[in-house]
């Protein structure tokens, strides 16, 4: 049945695109309709007073008429802004994740209010925190949960038995923890107890309480390899943005690279000059 | 697109090719078609030839990586600008824009798009690599970087400014906030907050 009169919805700017000369194609996140693709007329241009209010990672009032194919943003004002997730480059990323973990999983028209809440409040998390990939590590569990892929933590996954924190694996096919024996048998990568008790406390407490836990190098990146697994299996696919993160990482050492290609460079020239 | 049976197939081949423009739609395609079937036989040639010539004749400075018919362009032959500053900019069509302004009379380099990644456009994609070699070159004092100022700008110069860091060259970013002809009252929170931060001495205003 077709909306006839426009629509006010509160929503979370996900992403966009370039449509024609001056408009974007904004994908909203609203926790009573879901994933809406609007048409933000003109916000290219340097005087539109929609633009500011239609970036990606903010949070705001909009007001939708019904266009031909997809709706068009009639007026917005923004709720949140966030300043810190566009300042801040290791916040940013991490809000990405967030919000691609959304875009990819969200339907058009399908009221989400709990995943609508939780990534709001990572958001603001994000936006203050010490620890920004921590919350990225509670919004997954959360998101996980929600898309209904809820990791299992009590038992293994293969013979039902209760676990103990020593000895297990994890493994992401079979969406959990594998007990000793199990694991013993090649089920799952190793699950190590840090990781292990991490995980279980990243279930039971606040975002800002996981914020808090000092997590060592060598955990980080287990953790970061179960719940990589984890989301690829309810994603079929891999997350786009985890690029960008891994090509921060390396931003420094390409740019001392570069410095040291350049004095080898000018060295042989020299070399050769002299010769 | 739905072909109409009362539409001639060389007619509707042409309508097809200019609705894959971008910013072109099926009226508008259907309307530029009939004008060039209508059009005398000269202005068809040289609508032709010029779509050929700018294919064929057209390539990227090796220096700038602009679109160019000379390599190097005329920008980066030209002596009287100084290699002290590169601009870097997301578009070819951004150092016309510059240019037009006549604010800027260093060098440039275009990275041909922005890192974007929830599309998964990342730094390899770009003409980024080009860009470090260049700034090997010990005349290099500054970059600017001129990106939009929207979430890929903001990504694309966070990447170089890290990367650029670790090269010991001095970053800076042009300002952003209010535009010219802009009303305080209509203009979004980030837009104030960056027009704040990056206010000015008014003993500053209109020195370069």
């Amino acid at each position: 049945m077709p909306r006839i009169r426009p629509i006010r919805t509160e929503a979370i700017v996900l992403r966009q695109r370039p449509l024609g000369d001056a408009d974007r194609i904004c994908v909203l996140f609203s926790p009573t309709r879901g994933r809406i693709e609007a048409v933000a007329k003109g916000v290219r241009k340097p005087l539109s007073k929609l633009a500011g209010h239609v970036e990606p990672l903010s949070r705001g009032q909009f007001g939708l008429a019904q266009g031909r194919n997809l709706d068009v943003v009639t007026d917005a004002s923004t709720l949140d802004s966030w300043p810190a997730l566009h300042d801040d480059m290791d916040r940013m990323t991490e809000a990405l994740a967030l919000a691609e973990l959304v875009d990819r999983s969200t339907d058009v028209d399908v009221s989400s209010r709990p995943l609508y809440d939780v990534l709001r409040h990572s958001l603001d998390e994000l936006a203050s925190t010490k620890s920004p990939r921590a919350v990225r590590w509670w919004f997954t569990l959360r998101f996980l949960d929600q898309q209904g892929y809820r990791p299992e933590l009590e038992g293994c996954v293969r013979c039902r038995s209760e676990v103990g924190p020593e000895g297990n694996g994890f493994s992401a096919a079979d969406g959990g923890v594998v007990c000793p024996r199990c694991h013993g048998a090649g089920v799952g990568r190793r699950l190590s107890s840090p990781v292990f008790r991490l995980l279980r406390y990243m279930r039971r407490s606040s975002c800002e309480a996981t914020a808090q836990v000092n997590v060592d190098a060598d955990a980080s990146a287990e953790l970061e390899r179960h719940l990589r697994l984890s989301l690829e299996q309810a994603l079929e696919s891999r997350l786009r943005s985890s690029g960008f993160a891994e090509a921060l990482a390396r931003a420094e050492m390409v740019g001392r690279d570069a410095t040291s290609r350049v004095v080898e460079s000018e060295r042989e020239e020299q070399q050769r000059a002299a010769i | 697109m739905q072909r109409s049976p009362a539409t001639a197939p060389t007619i509707a081949r042409l309508i097809e090719a200019f609705h894959r423009l971008p910013g072109i739609g099926p009226k508008s395609a259907q309307r530029l078609a009939y004008h060039v079937l209508r059009a005398p036989r000269a202005e068809a040639e040289a609508l032709a030839e010029a779509l050929l010539e700018v294919k064929d004749s057209t390539r990227l400075c090796g220096i700038c990586q602009n679109i160019t018919d000379a390599d190097p362009c005329a920008v980066c032959l030209d002596p009287q600008r100084s290699d002290a500053t590169v601009c870097v900019v997301e578009e070819p069509l951004d150092v016309a824009a510059i240019e037009r302004a006549g604010v800027h009379r260093g060098r440039y380099h275009v990275l041909h798009g922005a890192i974007s990644p929830m599309d998964g456009v990342g730094p390899e994609d770009l003409k980024v690599r080009e860009l470090l070699t260049r700034l090997g070159d010990a005349a290099v004092e500054e970059v600017i970087l001129a990106m939009n100022p929207n979430l890929e700008g903001e990504a694309t110069a966070g990447y170089l400014s890290r990367v650029i860091g670790a090269m010991g060259v001095r970053i800076t970013r042009i300002a952003h906030g209010l535009p010219v002809g802009a009303d305080v009252e209509y203009a979004d929170e980030r837009t104030l907050r960056a027009a704040m931060t990056h206010r000015v001495s008014m003993d500053q205003q209109g020195d370069d």
